[in-house]
């Protein structure tokens, strides 16, 4: 019997020196950007895509989510930071742009803003006990605040106690929503996907990969963890802030572990380190999570099966895999 | 401040649970001294830069870079104060290419605040200011070597990046533990000028070595340790010379011998 084996061969056009490309043709041009104009201009148009009111809700949400997921991607991958924090995230920020826009009248876009860099701030000050430790803790950390803070705000009757807050001022218009969810993912993908090929991101990666050589080079450790959980939890703050002004309401349920899984099952699903991956988890999740709303928690046992199954079967992610087929000519040789 | 020494570590104790890794080692570093330190396996000498450069808190005993005490300084800061080390298990980042691997270091505060490789100016783009220091550490410039991923490097290229990491700081003094082991003849025989030439640009070391006969080429003074306490300290030949020193090497007395009359 012959034998056969894939021959994978890289395509003759990914000409690159340095993050700088070599581009020669206007067919190269298009090959090497193609990937990152499929995934703008397809969610710019999403909302005309699905006008309905009910998706539009749906993709400010997948939206959001993707702002938890990449902010994961990057503090896991890129930092070595697991980090279950996404509920604690969404809350700060939430309750925070609830509170400018509420008690002190600040219109939803500025709110949103103040919202995302005080509560980085405030996330990264909670967080920066657990920073220097290695290992679970700052995974078990993130995870416990957010559980403490419903128990808090119920407890002590704050922040409105179990009834939220209400009458929180909506965006403009529904397509100032949508639009502004949307740009804030590009902004941030592609900002985070800069940031990691910066110096400081090499930094970052370092801390992740060799932690005592970057104490030899005398830098804090500890320092550059915080610059990235501040990085992260702005994202997640941002989402957090969004997501108020979307519902005109903020509650318990901000604090929900939803928003701390559901991004990793995401960036599983997506590939992870990629950064782009978990956005695209974020999309095919998130939609089919709304379709299944009406088994309610049975959902969860849905989540479960699809993670396991990516974990089992095809643990590099769709991204991975998209990247590869993209990059290389794959075919059967006969050995 | 002529006669002051560079580093004075002082009494420096430390136990390991119910181990007494070093027992109250002290000896100082003068002003562009070479200093080598030698020992059997075991007797502490890697737990003792451990100790000075704060990777691991010391039990008790007290550490003055420049006559300013600093014991229980956190090791990063001790690093920005110049104080700089290599590892003994070499410590690159692998996923990155040997020339990547110093952007990190370039990044410090103290890089930033000495302004580049060869003083002065603000410090250019880290990339090229990394592959220079390459060039000076032995990286063939034009070869592909510096581009190379640190995981594919052979020993050598490895030790020389250790001790560039630490050129990249601007270092006062640099603490080596063992960056002559595991490599060949010749490759000793290319690093001791480069090592001759970092203690004429005014840059101390201390030389944690277990090849004597290449120590003794560069260090005038030699300090030995066995279970981590400081036997004797001198000169090469008169430390060679000691009882003591014979017996803590014990089965490998002859080998010495053998080393010390080729030095
Ligand atoms: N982290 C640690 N925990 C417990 N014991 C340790 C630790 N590090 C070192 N030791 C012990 O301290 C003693 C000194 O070890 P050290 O590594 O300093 O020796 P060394 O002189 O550098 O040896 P070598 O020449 O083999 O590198 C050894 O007995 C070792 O087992
Ligand atoms: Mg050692």
């Amino acid at each position: 019997m012959e034998q056969r084996r894939k021959e994978r061969i890289d395509r003759g056009i990914k000409v690159r020196t340095d993050g700088l490309y070599a581009v020669m043709s206007w067919r190269e041009l298009s090959y090497l950007t193609m990937p990152r104009m499929v995934l703008i201009v397809g969610l710019l148009i999403l909302p005309f895509v699905m006008p309905s009111m009910y998706w539009q809700r749906v993709i400010s949400i997948v939206c959001i989510y993707a702002l938890l997921a990449v902010s994961f991607d990057l503090l896991a991958h890129f930092v070595g930071l697991v980090s279950l924090g996404g509920a604690l995230f969404i809350g700060v920020g939430g309750y925070l742009s609830a509170i400018m826009n509420t008690s002190f009248g600040f219109p939803p876009l500025l709110a949103i803003p103040i919202a995302t860099i005080a509560g980085a701030g405030i996330c990264t000050l909670l967080l920066l006990p657990c920073l220097p430790l290695r290992g679970v803790y700052f995974a078990i950390v993130s995870l416990m605040y957010p559980l403490a803070m419903r128990r808090v705000i119920e407890a002590l009757d704050i922040l409105g106690g179990t009834d939220g807050i209400m009458g929180i001022d909506s965006f403009p218009n529904r397509w100032i929503e949508q639009y502004f969810v949307i740009l804030m993912v590009l902004l941030f993908l592609f900002g985070v996907r800069r940031l990691v090929n910066l110096d400081l991101g090499l930094v970052l990666r370092a801390v992740k990969d060799n932690d005592q050589a970057v104490r030899a080079s005398g830098m804090s450790i500890t320092f550059y963890k915080a610059v990235a959980v501040f990085i992260s939890s702005a994202m997640g703050c941002l989402g957090g802030a969004c997501i108020v002004h979307i519902y005109m309401w903020s509650g318990m349920s901000l604090f929900a572990l939803d928003f701390s899984i559901l991004p990793i099952a995401a960036t599983v699903i997506g590939g992870a380190g990629t950064l782009v991956g978990p956005v695209l988890g974020c999309l095919i999740l998130v939609p089919v999570s709304e379709l299944l709303r009406e088994f309610g928690t049975l959902r969860i046992v849905f989540y479960s099966l699809i993670l396991v199954g990516f974990i089992v079967f095809r643990s590099e992610g769709i991204m991975v895999y998209g990247q590869r087929k993209y990059h290389q000519i794959e075919r059967w040789v006969k050995v | 401040m002529s006669d002051q020494p560079i580093l004075e570590v002082k009494e420096v104790t430390k136990t390991f649970g119910g181990i007494l890794a070093l027992n109250r080692v002290s000896f100082h570093v003068n002003e562009g001294e070479i200093l080598g330190i030698i020992g059997p396996n075991g007797s502490g000498k890697t737990t003792l830069i451990n100790c000075i450069t704060a990777f691991i808190k010391m039990t008790s005993g007290k550490v003055l870079f420049r006559g300013k005490d600093i014991s229980g300084k956190p090791a990063h800061k001790i690093a920005d104060m110049g104080v700089t080390r290599t590892f003994q298990i070499m410590r690159p980042y692998y996923s990155l290419p040997a020339y990547k691997n110093l952007v990190i270091p370039l990044y410090s505060p103290r890089a930033k605040r000495t302004g580049g490789w060869r003083g002065g100016g603000k410090l250019g783009d880290r990339n090229t200011v990394g592959i220079d220091i390459l060039e000076e550490i032995g990286f063939e410039r034009d070869s592909f070597v510096p581009y190379k991923m640190a995981s594919t490097l052979p020993t050598g290229y490895l030790k020389r990046l250790e001790l560039a990491r630490c050129l990249a700081l601007k270092p006062e003094i640099i603490l080596c533990d063992e960056v002559f082991s595991g490599l060949s003849m010749s490759e000793i025989a290319s690093m001791v000028p480069l090592i001759e030439r970092l203690q004429m640009d005014g840059i101390a070391l201390v030389m944690i070595e277990h090849r004597l006969r290449e120590l003794f080429r560069v260090a005038r003074r030699i300090m030995v340790l066995n279970f981590g306490e400081k036997l004797i300290e001198g000169i090469p030949e008169e430390v060679m010379a000691d009882e003591k020193v014979k017996e803590a090497y014990f089965g490998s007395a002859e080998e010495i011998e053998e080393d010390m009359s080729h030095a």
